[in-house]
């Protein structure tokens, strides 16, 4: 006979059951009743946010520093469509989050009640799958196939909107165990022996092969597989954004990340390339410029265990369905030992005119540059933090300057370009693995769209440390007035406070550093802080991030930093 | 003779009979900006599976394309092209026309016997005509009726199926097993 509980405890115990810890959340009418049973789960660890954005945030982070699902709560109406934003961060990176909102009773949804919003339609176009339970009988195998499809197959945020009167009734119940059963969902798993016959064909076969390594690589645990594949046919690798971590920067294979900002030998390899092989990736179009003319001369090969990104933007010429640890261990053994020489020489030579061209190389007298920060947090961290980021320049200088070795050390919103995205983050992938030495890398625009969660971060004792880089411009959408719209800077001047001062009434330790000298000591300073801590670098103000591929332009076709006798 | 038009995809899509299934379907048609010509629904011999036909116009996606996509939605099991093949496929009018004179009434009796088509309401003012047959048959009847005057139409959309041993299992304990949607082109 099993026990009488509440659908809220249900709910509680199917998520203890799941191995949940952290709950992300902020309570409200709809959901007090779940909200009222927290107290009897202790092993549940409740982490009050200031804005629900930032609850989804916090669970992304989580998932994408642990690879397991973060959890969001949230009550109906503003506090579930406050959670959109979150949401569909989360669907653009395929991270595993689950989202539970409260929804107004049974008998009163579909009346406009108070905070009644049609949460499972607004949300049906950024979830993986959600569902409204109408039946208590329903609510601990739908919690148990929301994780399920989370996790698995291609990641993603699940919703799951549990009316009040559902979290109020009680059943006699026990946690099932039968196997959750979803006839229309199967995730590919292997290549079919024909697609592995014609991939390494086209392998064994290119004279200029390129990997392109992406995100899917480190979900699907992939990246001891993409690393022998290289080396065992010395095959050079560039990486997309998310796909930092795949590969280990700084291994003599590993080029760089690729795309509008990526570094040039990446791009021109591409161009150059005679194979192309895309795994984990979805060709967007921050990766590829013109598609017409992207990488006119290569064969394609294309592994992704989501069957609707094969030949969506790129047609290729091996497109395989299939999780991408066991299609590239079934690849392995068919790939013969080469030496690509000729091709890794001229990458070789793209990589030192680079080298010609960087900014790090040369005086730059009083000025504070954003690459020079980056590039000592790198330095003074030893290579070896988990940092997260907003989105703008200050992504693209941490995607360039800092070089990561690990997996999974750098989060940041690719596909949605979520700005606030990096604080809140950083909060979820430091309770996630409290050991990681973590850093939020933040401009002041993006800052400021979630700075709340300040208080977040001192409530729970979060150790991280925050750098803001203030350039007092909204600098990636200054940077294309510059270039595209005539230096017209156009609401893109912003004011901000003082940050130092603001992070002070959080009680957070707080330094400004205005020139080169005092970054290291302020790094240091940071370090040395347990909690949260807060450094504003002020940076140049209108600093360019290079090299950039105009957006639609042709892959090659970049805005390069010219050479010191070029100037 | 082709069963369709060679710019349109017919799609078929088994999916669990719960509520809101249409609405995913909809909504990643008009997400992913692939036309919707028709679209058909209606439950199977097992209760807990509907089935839906869906013609797309391929202007802008291909069928591979367009079934990747609806596989991405949990209550769709399967899915097939059966366009792609050799099928049957039907599509159902009811047309409304005139039927107040001897000529109106000579000429639809006369139309009516060259199609799949019959009189399945007449009075002294309007006749409705039932047509059942592919969609460009319908098409074509319509057509010829519009002269006679058409004061109302409904379409019920094409439904299609496989021939033969082209079997669309929509057994429900198909459990997860590897399947690879990979293709070479």
């Amino acid at each position: 006979m099993g026990r009488v509980l509440s659908g809220a405890e249900i709910l509680l115990e199917c998520l203890i059951e799941e191995g949940v810890h952290y709950i992300f959340g902020y309570p409200g009418g709809a959901i007090l009743p779940t909200y009222d049973a927290l107290s009897k789960y202790p092993q549940l660890h409740h982490v009050l946010v200031r804005h629900e954005q930032n609850a989804a945030h916090m669970a992304d982070g989580f998932a994408r520093a642990t690879g397991r699902v973060g959890v969001a709560m949230a009550t109906s109406g503003p506090g579930a469509t406050n959670l959109v934003t979150g949401i569909a961060t989360a669907m653009m990176d395929s991270s595993p989050i689950v989202c539970i909102t409260g929804q107004v009773s049974r008998p009163v949804i579909g009346t406009d009640a108070f905070q009644e919003v049609d949460v499972t339609g607004v949300t049906l176009p950024i979830t993986k799958h959600n569902y409204l339970v109408m039946d208590i009988h329903e609510l601990a195998d739908t919690i148990r196939e929301a994780f399920y499809i989370a996790r698995s197959g291609r990641p993603g945020p699940v919703l799951v909107d549990v009316p009040k009167d559902v979290q109020n009734e009680k059943i006699e119940w026990e946690y099932p165990t039968a196997p959750v059963k979803l006839p229309g969902y199967r995730p590919p798993a292997q290549a079919s022996e024909p697609d592995v016959v014609a991939a390494l064909e086209l392998i064994n076969n290119a004279k200029k092969p390129l990997i392109l390594a992406g995100h899917g690589l480190m979900m699907s645990g992939a990246t001891n597989e993409v690393r022998e594949l290289a080396e065992k046919a010395q095959i050079p690798v560039a990486l997309t954004l998310l796909g930092k971590g795949a590969m280990p920067e700084g291994h003599p294979l590993t080029i760089g990340m690729m795309g509008m900002h990526g570094v040039a030998a990446s791009n021109l390899a591409i161009q150059e390339a005679d194979l192309l092989i895309a795994l984990g990736m979805r060709f967007d179009d921050r990766v590829t410029g013109n598609i017409k003319t992207y990488s006119p001369n290569s064969k394609k090969i294309h592994v992704d265990i989501d069957p609707s990104e094969l030949n969506k933007n790129i047609q290729v010429d091996v497109a395989v369905a299939g999780d991408l640890r066991a299609v590239l261990a079934q690849l392995i053994p068919g790939v013969k030992s080469t030496a690509h020489s000729d091709w890794l020489n001229t990458i070789r030579d793209w990589q030192e005119d680079a080298d010609e061209r960087e900014i790090l190389r040369r005086d730059t007298g009083e000025r504070l540059l954003g690459a020079q920060v980056i590039n000592d947090i790198w330095k003074f961290t030893g290579g070896d933090a988990l940092v997260t980021t907003d989105v703008g320049q200050h992504q693209m200088l941490e995607a360039q300057y800092y070089p990561h070795i690990r997996p999974s050390t750098m989060i940041t919103s690719g596909g949605l370009g979520t700005m606030g995205f990096g604080m809140p983050s950083a909060i979820g992938a430091k309770l996630g693995r409290p050991e990681e030495e973590v850093w939020a890398i933040v401009g002041d625009g993006g800052f400021q769209m979630t700075l709340q969660e300040l208080a977040t971060a001192v409530q729970e004792h979060v150790n991280i440390n925050i750098a803001i880089l203030n350039n007092g411009f909204l600098g990636m959408v200054r940077q294309w007035q510059e270039l595209f719209h005539e230096r017209r800077y156009n609401e893109t001047h912003m004011f901000s406070p003082d940050f130092v001062k603001l992070a002070e009434a959080y009680g957070i330790p707080a330094m400004r550093v205005t020139k080169r000298e005092q970054v290291e000591e302020a790094i240091a300073f940071a370090r040395s802080h347990d909690g949260p801590t807060l450094i504003e670098f002020v940076v140049e103000k209108e600093d360019m991030v290079y090299p950039m591929v105009p957006s639609g332009a042709d892959l090659d076709a970049m805005i390069r930093r010219p050479k010191p006798n070029e100037a | 003779m082709p069963e369709n038009m060679s710019t349109k995809h017919t799609v078929v899509a088994l999916v669990e009979n719960q509520p809101g299934v249409l609405m995913r379907v909809t909504n990643l048609f008009r997400r992913r900006n692939f036309n919707i010509d028709s679209l058909s629904v209606g439950r199977t011999h097992r209760p807990q599976i509907s089935r839906m036909t869906i013609v797309v116009d391929s202007a802008r996606a291909n069928a591979q394309r367009i079934m990747a996509n609806l596989l991405k939605l949990v209550p769709v099991i399967d899915v097939a092209n059966v366009g792609a093949d050799l099928h049957v496929s039907r599509d159902l009018a009811l047309v409304k026309v005139r039927s107040d004179d001897a000529d109106s009434r000579n000429a639809l009796t006369m139309i009516v016997e060259r199609y799949p088509a019959r009189i399945v309401d007449i009075g002294n003012l309007y006749a409705i005509v039932e047509i059942t047959a592919q969609e460009d048959r319908v098409e074509q009847c319509i057509h010829e009726l519009e002269p006679i005057g058409i004061v109302e139409m409904v379409r019920t959309g094409v439904v299609a199926m496989g021939r033969g041993a082209r079997i669309l299992d929509s057994s429900y304990e198909r459990t997860a097993q590897p399947s690879t949607n990979g293709y070479h082109v």
